[in-house]
């Protein structure tokens, strides 16, 4: 498959009433991909949030082009899986992916955070075709997953519900009220992952505020959960493989990643959480990514 | 304040009906639902009613998940945690999503007496009527308090309703007819015009009576709906009467007054009087007690009336 051509054919709207809409072969050319769009977008606008967008690469290539039942052509088709970004910083990787899928034309990534264009700062639902919520003030997400994985039960459809949080934001309360609640109410097609790439905007996660034992929080919430390498496709896959066979409770998804990953000065670096990278250090991550 | 209809009961009992006539509408509650009324709903339609427990920021945002998949949630607490303590997952998971989410809110203002000020809304119409986009109803009694919630059931957006704890005399019969936006002209005069809202819609028409011995001729508006204000029937109360008095159950920064005020002031200024609550919290006590010591009955709105009609004569 060549580098640009490849997946919006695989979108085409003859296509749209197959089971599965999306079964790339080569996700890491599809990754790679994404994290060139990432840094780009974020370079040209000159703002916005690029450790915690290629740190969840993996996590929503893999969802995106290989496990997720969705509909370019018909963003609201009800019998869609839902993909809900809570740590809406991160929307420029939720961009990359949608454009990439064919919602909007990937050329519209270069107008990321300008005046009057679809793509702002943070996830916002009533611009962007694909995004399902307004993110950005953090913490929500999972809440608003709980609501939509109900609203499922009800109306009887089978879609699932992923949520993707950063770790930094489970210091927010409201995100342990919605795990309860989660458990509570027992919806076991709910996914949450959680980004765990140990850093937040001041610092270390341990040293800001100690989220661990973490695995043993969900745990005793009334979570199933699965830790893996938040960068294999393989683990990846198969940590949501055994999430879709668990009944009676929700699966958490703990992804160890490495914020900025795979742009060698951002790796690890918290400085990167939300700063555009200038125009030498672009040139320099894309030949890291070719 | 004793005898007449609870609003609350009134909202809890057509929550039923519209729950019977539509499968699309769920209940959220934040383990209150004895006190706002959800109870009723919850108990004909269990898999529909989610107690969410005390935790209000999960139950708007849950409500909002819900609203993006095509359901039509209504969330119920106190009007003290609805805005107060969740208005971030109002302004963001709901108002600027513009999911279909209904807020109803109960033991609104400081009639709800003895709790005290913890549970005394007084801010919540300031905070709530701020957010873009959002409709915002104060019922004058249990009868609109039924059509403003079956209204807000068949219109598409976010809602707040809010409603008080005590009974109330109805100042409606059945066959009244409530339509979001528009205000209502209870009584007709040509000095002054009294906009209220809530419960101070009866004390606004018992001061009418009291004027009216007097000679001085009121026109009673209620405006039950804040948020789109019906500026036209404001605009025209100022120039029919040449002076107007509002009378809410709220602060008055933020409220009726302060929002009927910029309207005056910009098409058709007239002298105004506002009988609110001023810059301070209440305290415990009985409702009717409350009301007098800070200023919110119809006596007060009465003087407040000769007040301003001194001003308008110069």
């Amino acid at each position: 498959m060549s580098e640009s051509a490849g997946l919006s054919s695989t979108a085409s709207a003859g296509n749209v009433e197959a089971e599965v809409f999306y079964s790339v072969e080569d996700l890491g050319a599809v990754a790679r991909r994404l994290r060139r769009h990432i840094v780009t977008m974020i370079g040209e606008a000159g703002s916005g949030h690029p450790g915690g967008s290629l740190s969840a690469v993996e996590i929503v290539t893999l969802l995106y082009f290989k496990l997720m039942r969705h509909k370019p052509a018909d963003p609201q088709w009800p019998g869609r899986d839902r993909f809900i970004l809570s740590k809406g910083h991160a929307a420029p990787l939720l961009y990359a992916a949608l454009a990439e899928c064919g919602y909007f034309p990937v050329d519209e990534l270069h107008t990321l955070r300008k005046v009057d264009s679809r793509l702002q700062g943070h996830a916002d639902r009533t611009h962007t075709p694909g995004v399902e919520m307004s993110s950005g003030s953090l913490g929500q997400g999972l809440s608003f997953a709980v609501g939509t994985t109900l609203a499922g039960r009800l109306n009887a459809e089978s879609h699932q519900v992923y949520v993707l949080l950063g770790d930094g934001e489970c210091d927010e309360g409201q995100v342990w009220e919605a795990a309860m609640a989660a458990a509570h109410f027992k919806v076991d097609n709910l996914v949450a992952i959680v980004d765990n790439n140990r850093l937040q905007i001041d610092g270390w996660n341990c040293d800001v505020m100690n989220l661990e034992p973490f695995g043993k929080k969900w745990q005793a919430f009334g979570w199933h959960v699965i830790e893996v390498d938040g960068h294999d496709f393989a683990m990846l896959a198969d940590a949501f493989t055994k999430a879709k066979l668990v009944k009676g409770q929700p699966t958490v998804i703990i992804a160890r990643t490495v914020k900025g990953r795979g742009v060698s000065f951002m790796e690890n670096k918290a400085i990167f959480h939300g700063k555009a990278p200038s125009a030498a250090e672009v040139e320099i991550a894309l030949k890291e990514l070719e | 304040m004793s005898g007449g209809v609870s609003p609350r009961e009134a909202y809890g009992k057509i929550l039923v009906e519209l729950g019977r006539e539509n499968s699309d509408i769920v209940v959220l509650d934040a383990d209150l639902c004895q006190s706002t009324m959800t109870k009723y709903f919850a108990a004909e339609f269990p898999e529909r009613a989610f107690d969410c427990g005390i935790a209000e920021q999960n139950m708007v945002s849950i409500a909002a998940g819900l609203a993006a998949s095509g359901k039509i949630p209504f969330a119920s607490t106190f009007a003290v945690f609805l805005p107060g303590r969740c208005f971030d997952q109002v302004r963001m998971s709901v108002v600027q999503s513009r999911l279909n989410v209904k807020l109803v809110a109960t033991h609104g203002g400081i009639s709800v007496g003895e709790d005290g000020t913890s549970h005394q809304a007084i801010e919540d119409l300031s905070l709530i009527c701020s957010l873009p986009g959002m409709t915002v109803i104060v019922p004058a009694d249990a009868i609109e308090t039924a059509q403003a919630v079956r209204a807000a059931a068949a219109q598409e957006g976010p809602f707040y309703i809010r409603l008080g704890r005590p009974k109330l005399p109805l100042v409606y019969t059945e066959d009244y007819c409530f339509e979001v936006g528009k205000a209502v002209t209870m009584r007709e005069g040509g000095d002054v015009t009294v906009i209220a809202v809530g419960i101070m819609v009866a004390a606004a028409l018992e001061a009418a009576e009291e004027l009216g011995r007097e000679g001085i001729n009121c026109r009673v508006l209620n405006m039950p709906t804040l948020k789109p204000i019906d500026e036209e029937a404001i605009i025209s109360a100022a120039a029919d009467t040449g002076a107007v008095v509002t009378a809410e159950e709220h602060l008055e920064h933020g409220g009726l007054g302060s929002m009927v005020a910029r309207i005056v002031s910009r098409h058709r200024p007239v002298p105004m009087e506002m009988v609110s609550l001023k810059d301070a919290y209440a305290m415990s006590g009985k409702p009717a007690e409350l009301l007098q010591r800070y200023g919110l009955t119809a006596k007060d709105i009465a003087q407040a009336v000769r007040k301003v009609k001194k001003r308008k004569q110069g």
